[in-house]
């Protein structure tokens, strides 16, 4: 039971990594995890350190690049980038959620409204 | 799918590249963490709730990276690995008990893995000619008696050639290899080389193909052709230095001229299939119309048509060859041929040797599982708290359990391996064992059949001994063991009943097998023992070469002067002559009572021997009765013969055999002039036959063997007897000068290869069995530390203490001894065809076995019950 949450979670950090890579550019894993906590109002616990296994991840896929860089602050980072097939898998990830959300939307207003208790 | 091909190789390299990745990561977080800090303070908090909140945030830092781990790399292989480390450094730590481990197990998988080699060899892999399970061996005579019963005459074997219909081909060679003894000259001294003489298609039904030059031809094999040999792989490689140009040159043998016309391959091994344990250095082409009148002198060999059986095979021949015998009367052993599979004939004999040999390997190996198991228990019961710690920690039990078999094949892979350097080594030794009568012994190697044999007893044994373990290990309850301090508690007493069970099967698996090793030291010991007839200590013999030009006259003059000489040497007590030797090489003839009439197919055979005067004396034969001959048993003196007494019992049964006349030996009648004592000739253990001897002045002699009997070692005379004939006969090759021991050596090297790796196997399953007795013994003694110390406080005396230690050995020895000796009374029968003059239940032997493993069993016992009888009471109950 625990395995297949943890799968859930697994690859919905993932996507969101994926997605904030996409809008923001170039940016460093604290970045990453600020700008998750930032978009979703603080509403997901998120362990900022669990981003470094998503990133290491998603660069063994060969969606995402990394390299070292400096910050404005002049601090020495490692810069996450997404590619070409990132943005393809982003895509076909998102048309996914989208539909599997919609579904799960419908299912679940079908229980509130209809269901005989 | 190219994603996870690319996947796979990045984590490989993670995998791989572990420190560099590690410190990447430590940096990037660190970073990460900087950030944070940053930023709270930016949000005007203190430095600590800075720092505070920003790892709060973060989460468990060390969580995140062994995510991080098993997200690039590939953890299963990780956990492997962790598990091989710690194995190394616990086995490292019982430096001992690996050691002991291993050895055991290499020794155990090595004696199993020689064996199997040898029985790969001689046994389960073909013979290394073409598909060589069509090849027949036909052996005339019932295939009963010796070589001149067994073997044919020239006109059947081209009977036999010209009109099978069950035989694809049919080829022969002369089996008496004393016949092909050459000498060779024109490459420095005379040197003695063997040859033997083959059909002219013998290569072609063997499917032999030359490594170099060319087969024999059509005109080499016929009379007046021109003479060929074939080089053997090693000859050409000792004698000419492996040089290709050797073919076409001529080879001088005997003083005639041979062409060297090519040279076997290395696989090709005449004396590891037909002669064993002898050697030969050339083939040459049988001339079938020079030997068409010399009786018995080929045996047969044919290749089954396809799809044709032995059995039918048999049928044919059997119906050709009576329809043959109308026109041919004196065709009497060829007609009763037997054909079985060459393979049969080859090492038929030998299955049962070699499976009894199988079994008692096997039982070693089981022994040693027994063995291994036992120390695996004891140590697992050691180690019991640690597991139990670590269980308390969060190891799950297959991760436990895991761990217990990455030890165990750790161990079990150094022993293999040992074990397959211990087996390389034997095999390479047993190879090289020349003088060992036994088929196909030159090329017993570890080969590919025997590595998968290793991997097969290697998985069986760590899984046996493993298993094992894993029982005593998964029966431990978690707070039970961490409180159990080793005093009477369950999980030790079920341990210990387990070990005592094991040690007693272990003493019972010795006891087969000392009962096996026992019996078959006896049967040796018997055969060793056996009156040859003849007294080969102190004598030898060699080949004398010299030339008579055919003259029978001229041929007893050369003889008695070689002889006068000879005998004329310091240290040389007598000498005489013969054409063959005892447990050498033979040939028979017949032998009749003239005036007696015999009932037909009356086996009339007898062993002859052309001797010259002094011949007894040097043999140390008994003369029983009549006189010996002299030299005045010439050409032209009355033919004489003297006979053993089996050939007196059989020809002249109740008379006097002294004056009386036999036919069949030579041309005309002989006078019986004295009788010998029965002389071992074909086989030690077999009883004599009928032997006839002639003397050299009245008979052709096969070449001609000088014995020399001595008062000193006899290789202390080989110079100067070889420099004596020498001096007589510029001509006499350096032939080899031959203790008559190893003629007998010989005759017994199967019996003695055989009882000598049973008797090793033996002393091995005791030292492992009283091994056992030791370690469980010694165990419970260091378990019951604190009851002894008690006891002994409470006025009981360090004999006492002994006695009842003692006493529990001897309760498992002797549990094991009765189990034991039931298993071996009924497995004693399976060897009871290979005893000599022994009983399979010889109670001596089981007697010796009894003794000797209850006294293996009390020293076990006894060490550690001296070290249970000098506890100190005091110190006992303090500790723990």
């Amino acid at each position: 039971m625990a395995e297949s949450k943890l799968d859930l979670l697994k690859g919905t950090l993932d996507l969101m990594v994926l997605q904030t890579l996409a809008t923001m550019g170039s940016q460093h894993g604290y970045g990453i995890a600020r700008r998750i906590e930032q978009v979703s109002a603080d509403k997901v616990l998120l362990n900022q350190g669990t981003i470094y296994a998503a990133l290491v991840r998603l660069q063994q896929k060969g969606w995402i690049t990394a390299e070292w860089g400096t910050s404005a602050n002049n601090r020495r980072a490692k810069y996450y980038l997404i590619t070409k097939s990132g943005r393809k898998q982003l895509a076909q990830d998102a048309a996914y959620w989208h539909r599997l959300s919609d579904v799960m939307g419908r299912v679940l207003a079908m229980q509130e409204e209809g269901g005989k208790r | 799918m190219k994603y996870r091909l690319q996947e796979a190789m990045n984590r490989l390299r993670a995998f791989l590249h572990k420190q560099p990745l590690d410190h990447e990561l430590d940096v990037e977080m660190a970073a990460h963490l900087d950030f944070a800090i940053e930023e709270n303070l930016r949000r005007g908090l203190l430095p600590d709730e800075a720092r505070r909140q920003a790892l709060v945030s973060f989460g468990g830092i060390e969580q995140a990276k062994e995510q991080h781990r098993e997200a690039r790399g590939l953890p299963a292989l990780d956990i492997l690995m962790q598990d091989l480390r710690y194995a190394f450094r616990t086995l490292r730590r019982d430096r001992a008990f690996t050691l002991l481990a291993v050895l055991i197990l290499a020794l155990g998988i090595g004696a199993n893995i020689t064996v199997f080699s040898v029985v790969n060899t001689m046994l389960l892999r073909p013979l290394p000619f073409q598909h060589s399970q069509e090849l027949t061996w036909l052996a005339g005579n019932d295939g009963v008696g010796g070589l001149s019963d067994q073997s044919y005459r020239v006109d059947v074997y081209e009977e036999i050639a010209r009109h099978t219909r069950s035989l694809y081909d049919v080829t022969a060679y002369v089996p008496y290899y004393d016949y092909s003894d050459f000498k060779l000259t024109g490459y420095g001294e005379p040197k003695p080389v063997s040859g033997v003489w083959v059909a002219g298609n013998f290569f072609q039904t063997l499917g032999i193909q030359p490594a170099l030059g060319r087969l024999f031809i059509r005109e080499e094999c016929v009379k007046g052709g021109r003479p060929a040999v074939l080089l053997s792989h090693v000859f050409w490689q000792r004698q000419f230095a492996a040089d290709p140009a050797i073919i076409g040159r001529a080879l001088t043998l005997d003083k005639r001229a041979f062409t060297i016309v090519g040279v076997l391959p290395e696989t090709f091994d005449f004396t590891a299939v037909f002669a064993p344990g002898l050697k030969m250095d050339f083939l040459t082409p049988i001339i079938f119309d020079d030997i068409r009148t010399y009786g018995h002198m080929l045996s047969i060999m044919g290749r089954l048509k396809p799809g044709v059986t032995a059995g039918q095979a048999q049928a044919e021949i059997t119906l050709l060859l009576a329809q043959a015998r109308g026109q041919n009367p004196d065709w009497d052993t060829d007609v009763k041929t037997v054909i079985t599979g060459l393979k049969d004939h080859v090492s038929g004999n030998l299955r049962r040797s070699l499976i009894v040999l199988w079994c008692g390997v096997g039982l070693i190996l089981l022994i040693v599982c027994v063995n291994l198991s036992n120390l695996f228990l004891a140590r697992a019961a050691a180690r019991s708290k640690e597991f139990a710690m670590r269980s308390a920690l969060g190891a799950g039990r297959a991760r436990l359990l895991s761990q217990l078999l990455t030890e165990s094949l750790a161990l079990s892979s150094a022993g293999v391996l040992l074990g397959l350097g211990f087996a390389v080594a034997t095999t390479r030794y047993l190879a090289h064992q020349g003088s060992i009568a036994l088929p196909l012994l030159s090329s017993v190697r570890v080969d590919g059949a025997a590595l998968t044999w290793t991997l097969l007893i290697a998985a069986a044994t760590t899984v046996l001994f493993g298993l094992v373990t894993g029982l005593g290990i998964s029966g431990v309850n978690l707070q039970k063991a961490l409180k159990d301090t080793g005093h009477g508690m369950s999980v030790g007493r079920k341990h210990e009943r387990l070990r005592a069970a094991l040690v007693v099967s272990e003493v019972a698996l010795a006891c087969v097998l000392l009962v096996g090793a026992g019996l078959l030291l006896r049967s040796f010991l018997r055969v060793l023992d056996v009156d040859l007839g003849f007294q080969p200590s102190r004598a030898a013999a060699i080949k004398v070469d010299y030339d008579d030009g055919g003259n029978r006259a001229r041929r007893g003059a050369i003889l008695q002067q070689i002889l006068e000489r000879v005998r004329a040497i310091p240290g040389v007590e007598t000498a005489g002559m013969s054409d063959k030797l005892p447990l050498d090489r033979n040939r028979s003839w017949d032998l009749r009572a003239k005036g007696r009439t015999y009932p037909a197919g009356a086996n009339d055979d007898a062993f002859v021997y052309v001797v010259t005067p002094g011949y007894f004396g040097a043999l140390g034969m008994h003369l029983r009765d009549g006189r010996e001959f002299s030299w005045q048993d010439t050409a032209t003196s009355e033919r004489v013969i003297i006979i053993n007494q089996a050939a007196a019992r059989r020809d002249w049964p109740g008379e006097n055999p002294l004056g009386q006349v036999a036919q069949g030996i030579g041309d005309s009648d002989t006078r019986v002039i004295g009788v010998v004592s029965d002389v071992r000739e074909s086989s030690v253990e077999e009883t004599s036959s009928p032997e006839v001897y002639v003397p050299a002045t009245q008979a052709q002699p096969d070449g001609e063997n000088l014995v020399v009997r001595t008062k000193l070692p006899p290789e202390a005379l080989a110079s100067s007897v070889l420099m004596t004939l020498r001096a007589l006969n510029p001509g006499q090759p350096a032939t080899e000068f031959r203790p008559l021991r190893q003629l007998v050596d010989h005759a017994v090297s199967p019996r003695r290869f055989f009882v000598s790796l049973v008797t090793c196997f033996a002393a091995l399953g005791l030292v492992l069995a009283s091994l056992g007795i030791y370690g469980v013994i010694s165990y419970s003694v260091a378990r019951r530390t604190q009851e002894i110390g008690i006891r002994m406080a409470l006025g009981a005396t360090a004999s006492q203490v002994q006695i009842g230690v003692i006493a529990k050995t001897l309760r498992l020895a002797l549990l094991g001894l009765v189990l034991g000796t039931i298993a071996s009374l009924a497995l004693s029968r399976a060897v009871a065809s290979l005893l000599y003059a022994t009983e399979s239940t010889d109670a001596a032997v089981f007697g010796a076995m009894i003794l000797l493993l209850s006294t293996v069993a009390l020293l076990a016992g006894y060490v550690p019950a001296r070290r249970a009888s000098r506890i100190d009471p005091m110190v006992a109950l303090r500790t723990d």
